[in-house]
């Protein structure tokens, strides 16, 4: 049961209850959707970057606590970044949350994002946590279309 | 049944008998014993079948239809002989009426495509139902892709029971076929199918019946409901995964062409010219899955022996203690609350999603499903993404009922309003 501790963290209540950016975002000139067709979590994201810095971002959908929260958290994550950092900081999150559960794993650079570590022992809610990053690479890539986590 | 015989409720031993032949509800999750209520998804397996399967391949395994020598012909009577078994659990008139399938979706994708595609014209219409799981609307929006024909859906009530009404009006003149579920997985709902056969039968329509939820909890009776096709599938009735049944009668099997082409479904092969073989064999192209067909065979000896009536009221008893357990919820709202229903409970809860739900669960040894059940057009329906869904089977019983409660009890605790 401590199990679900480690998943289920304040921080993640915190960001279920209150998701930060939860809205669109006007002007937004990068947008995509992300579905994961599990568990029905559907995000939308947009993203206003200017010369490229990630000026603004927002994100709009329905979840699960995990998704919303790791949702909210990126989108605090990434306001300010270079589109180069927001590379490099989707690829450390991947790592994070894919990596198998019974090795240690870096937290190095992910700050708050680190509380979402717990799902690597819930391999079926790993997706839950990626889908708001995956969506994040196609809103970057302009590919139009949902992103599904499948 | 002996109807003179009255049927109770079965006692608690002769559950936890039941269960005793179930090999894998000893198995523990997570450090608890395992609850399993994911019944609708797939049912275990009683060792009867685990050993049917086993003995197939220690002592019998050879090619079917081919070989003079001994082995050959035990396992093809042994595979004839699970079709004939197949043909008395749900009372064809003959075994020529059986087709194996890989299951219930391999089984509906034959009809449209070998029935109904043939027959097709732009405008004609195809009729399914808005409870419908995926494996039978998919196969129709495909095969109206092919021919121009339309597919019309037939509205649910907000409980979840079909608009009978409804259906009688969309029942037109350019209705080809109907398909829809005996019982719906997402709902539980059961339908009144009889009813339903006779009234498209008034107006010439052949009927087609997703078995897929029914076969293990309701008697199925396909001469006296007078369907055209069933279609199930084993692991549904605690029979191996990989196989299942299309019954068919025979009179429209024999005016329908082979839908896959290949070895076993011939009789005679030139590269002028190829003689098909005769029904049912016809639809069987390429080495089947023999040891599949003998633990099915096996399943509907075991439910045969325990009688479906009485593991029906057993599953109705359970489905009653849960329903009235979780009606009293206050923070639960069932989806699905026809008066005809199967043992399946489908909810969500205002404290968490339902993914969020079916982790907790899980950690406490409950094993239920989370999601849009393969029926996303009915989670539109009643504009949830996806709910928790409890399903039951013969060898669960009320403590079972109890263990998912309690973990719905965690979940208020870990996700307080």
């Amino acid at each position: 049961m401590s199990d679900l501790r480690e998943l289920y963290q304040e921080t993640i209540f915190d960001h279920y209850r209150r998701p930060r950016n939860c809205h669109a975002v006007p002007g937004a000139n990068h947008c995509a959707e992300g579905y994961n067709p599990l568990c029905g979590d559907r995000i939308t994201l947009y993203l206003c970057i200017e010369d490229g810095v990630v000026k603004d971002v927002g994100f709009e959908g329905a979840g699960c606590a995990i998704a919303t929260a790791s949702a909210s958290l990126m989108t605090e994550a990434l306001k300010g970044r270079t589109e180069a950092e927001v590379e490099a900081l989707f690829e450390r999150f991947h790592a994070m949350a894919t990596a198998p559960a019974d090795r240690p794993v870096s937290n190095e650079g992910l700050g708050k994002l680190a509380v979402l570590a717990g799902v690597r022992e819930f391999p079926a809610r790993i997706k839950c946590a990626t889908l708001a990053w995956h969506t994040l690479h196609a809103a970057l890539r302009d590919e139009r279309g949902t992103v599904s986590t499948e | 049944m002996n109807l003179l015989e009255p049927v109770g409720i079965p006692d608690a031993q002769t559950v936890m008998a039941w269960r005793r032949d179930f090999p894998i509800l000893r198995e523990s999750v997570h450090g608890q014993p395992l609850v399993y209520l994911d019944n609708a998804a797939t049912t275990q397996k009683p060792a009867s079948v685990i050993a049917a399967e086993q003995a197939y391949y220690e002592h019998d395994n050879a090619n079917v239809h081919r070989g003079v020598h001994l082995l050959s012909q035990r396992a093809t009577d042994a595979y004839e002989g699970a079709r004939a078994r197949i043909a008395r659990f749900i009372h064809a008139a003959g075994e020529q009426e059986i087709v194996y399938t890989r299951g219930t979706t391999e089984a509906i994708n034959l009809v449209a495509q070998s029935f109904a595609r043939p027959r097709l014209q732009p405008g004609d219409e195809v009729l399914i139902t808005a409870m419908e799981h995926h494996s039978n609307i998919v196969p129709w929006q495909l095969v109206c892709a092919q021919t121009g024909a339309v597919l019309k859906v037939v509205p649910i009530d907000d409980d979840g029971a079909l608009d009978v009404d409804a259906y009688e009006r969309m029942l037109g003149a350019s209705t080809r076929i109907v398909a829809l579920a005996h019982a719906s997985n997402a709902l539980g709902t059961v339908n009144p199918v009889a009813r339903l056969i006779e009234l498209a039968h008034a107006r010439g329509v052949p009927v087609l019946i997703d078995g897929a939820q029914a076969i293990a909890h309701l008697p199925v009776d396909v001469s006296t409901l007078d369907c055209d096709f069933y279609a199930f599938s084993g692991h549904k009735v605690y029979g191996p995964t990989g196989i299942g049944a299309l019954y068919a009668k025979a009179a429209l099997l024999e005016a329908m062409p082979p839908w896959q082409g290949g070895g076993d479904m011939i009789r005679a092969v030139t590269f002028e010219k190829t003689e098909y073989n005769v029904i049912p064999w016809r639809f069987e192209a390429g080495t089947p899955n023999i040891a599949g067909a003998i633990g099915l065979a096996a399943a509907l000896d075991y439910v045969s022996a325990i009688g479906l009536e009485v593991a029906q009221r057993h599953e109705a008893d359970l489905l009653a203690y849960a329903d009235d357990a979780l009606r009293a919820h206050p923070h639960v709202r069932m989806i699905g609350t026809a008066k005809e229903k199967l043992g399946i409970v489908s909810f969500v809860m205002d404290n968490a999603h339902a993914h969020d739900i079916g982790t907790i669960l899980d950690q406490c040894g409950v094993a239920v499903r989370t999601g849009h059940h393969c029926a996303m057009p009915v989670m539109a329906r009643y504009g949830v993404p996806a709910t928790v869904r409890a399903s039951f089977a013969l060898y669960n019983t009320r403590a079972d009922v109890d263990a998912l409660l309690d973990g719905l009890a965690r979940v208020q605790e870990m996700f307080p309003l």
